[in-house]
């Protein structure tokens, strides 16, 4: 068959809702799309371990620390399991690991702020994963299956991260005055940078028309931020928080919030590297990758060994 | 020496009962380890009761180009299926 045949045909199921499979045929772009869309979105679950890994060992009772400690290894799982999707493309999981520490593939720029107080936590879990959610929640209808299934059970685990978020925020701001003040302060840090999570305008943005072809993606940026702010100013409002934007005003034409403009200056600046916690962040994987390397080798050694016994052994059985 | 550990496929029973069903996959040096990988990767919240693992490269699927041949031939037997019969409705249950 031509490639153009193939390409219509894989588009007529693309329009048909009929999910991409592993050993189905596709386009490389979009093969190559996916495996640097997943491998990202694994980078950040990994990368975005460290800021909240920051304050498990200062969480402010035993049962905070449980939870931290609960959520933070969700991340990992997650990270794993888009790995894993990405894997059923043919990357290897090498390959995309070193991608990420030679700096080669990007993550979520969110993880390059820093995790001041621990009311940031907070926010965090309130603002970061609810962003994360409503990208997520559009992901579970994805045209690659097994990028879909893994982001079924990330939305279905992720769902605790943001409550849990916004229970410490709440708690905060019904605590004492200064208790509230960390909690503003929070939310006036974690605002903006929560909302450029979603990326450039549709206008800016290089893969979102083929993307949303392809039905990778299925919503654009700017309607999943505006999605992201109508849900979460009311929440602000509930818990006596206030956002730090004074463009923001309900439309009650639109039936949604005008908000102000990002600061698209800090947001490519970030992106390019130049976070506070860029170098931070990536070095702190490198000496975890470096320190790890003698432990993934030894279990390995130790597994081949394990196995030439075996087949020793059953070779004397037999004899 | 630089060598990824094998890819393994995990299965898991959420109850007893029910058949062990594919999860998703994960890296590990042996089966002992990928099953403690499956347990803290894939039933954190309970999701099993009994974990199954097989290195990747042991599965054989079909290609997805032969979907035709392998699976058309079942599309025009209706007669397989119960609803296919006419009975008379004082036959109540059958």
């Amino acid at each position: 068959m031509q490639t153009h045949d193939l390409e219509k045909r894989f588009q007529e199921k693309i329009d048909a809702e009929i999910k991409i499979e592993p050993k189905d045929w596709m386009p490389d772009a979009y093969r190559k799309n996916l495996i640097r869309q997943i491998s990202q979105h694994a980078h950040s679950e990994v990368v975005g371990m460290l800021p909240e890994g920051n304050w498990i060992t200062r969480a402010p009772s035993l049962r905070r620390k449980l939870i931290l400690m609960a959520k933070v290894q969700d991340e990992a799982g997650h990270g794993l399991y888009l790995y894993s999707a990405a894997e059923t493309l043919g990357a290897s999981r090498d390959d995309l690991v070193m991608d990420l520490l030679n700096g080669k593939a990007k993550y979520s720029s969110i993880f390059n702020y820093p995790t001041l107080t621990w009311a940031d936590i907070g926010a965090i879990g309130w603002l970061v994963d609810g962003a994360a959610i409503m990208n997520q929640v559009m992901l579970t209808r994805t045209s690659y299956g097994p990028y879909a299934r893994a982001m079924v059970r990330i939305c279905k685990e992720e769902s605790f991260h943001q409550r849990q978020g916004y229970e410490i925020m709440l708690t905060l701001a019904k605590g004492s005055p200064e208790q509230k003040a960390m909690a503003q302060d929070a939310l006036d840090r974690w605002w903006w940078p929560s909302l450029m999570m979603f990326g450039p305008h549709d206008s800016e943005s290089t893969h979102s028309e083929q993307s949303m072809k392809w039905k990778i993606k299925r919503k654009s940026n700017d309607e999943l931020r505006q999605a992201f702010v109508d849900a979460t100013v009311p929440q602000a409002e509930l818990i006596g928080l206030k956002v730090p934007d004074p463009d923001l005003k309900w439309n009650e034409e639109r039936g949604h919030y005008d908000f102000g403009e990002i600061n698209w200056d800090e947001f490519w600046n970030v992106v390019k590297g130049h976070g506070p916690c860029n170098k931070q962040r990536l070095d702190t994987r490198r000496k975890a990758w470096e320190d790890g390397a003698w432990v993934r080798e030894a279990a390995m050694a130790y597994a081949e060994k394990k196995a030439a016994r075996r087949l020793q052994q059953s070779g004397e059985e037999a004899a | 020496m630089k060598k990824e550990w094998p890819l393994w496929e995990v299965f898991i029973r959420s109850k007893s009962g029910l058949h062990h069903k594919h999860v998703g996959s994960l890296h590990a040096a042996d089966a002992e380890m990928a099953i403690e990988h499956a347990r803290d990767v894939y039933t954190r919240r309970n999701e099993g009761v009994s974990i199954w693992v097989v290195e990747s490269k042991y599965i054989t699927a079909s290609d997805p180009a032969d979907a035709d041949p392998l699976f058309e031939p079942a599309k025009d037997k209706v007669y397989r299926h119960p609803t296919f019969y006419n009975l008379p409705d004082e036959v109540k249950h059958m």
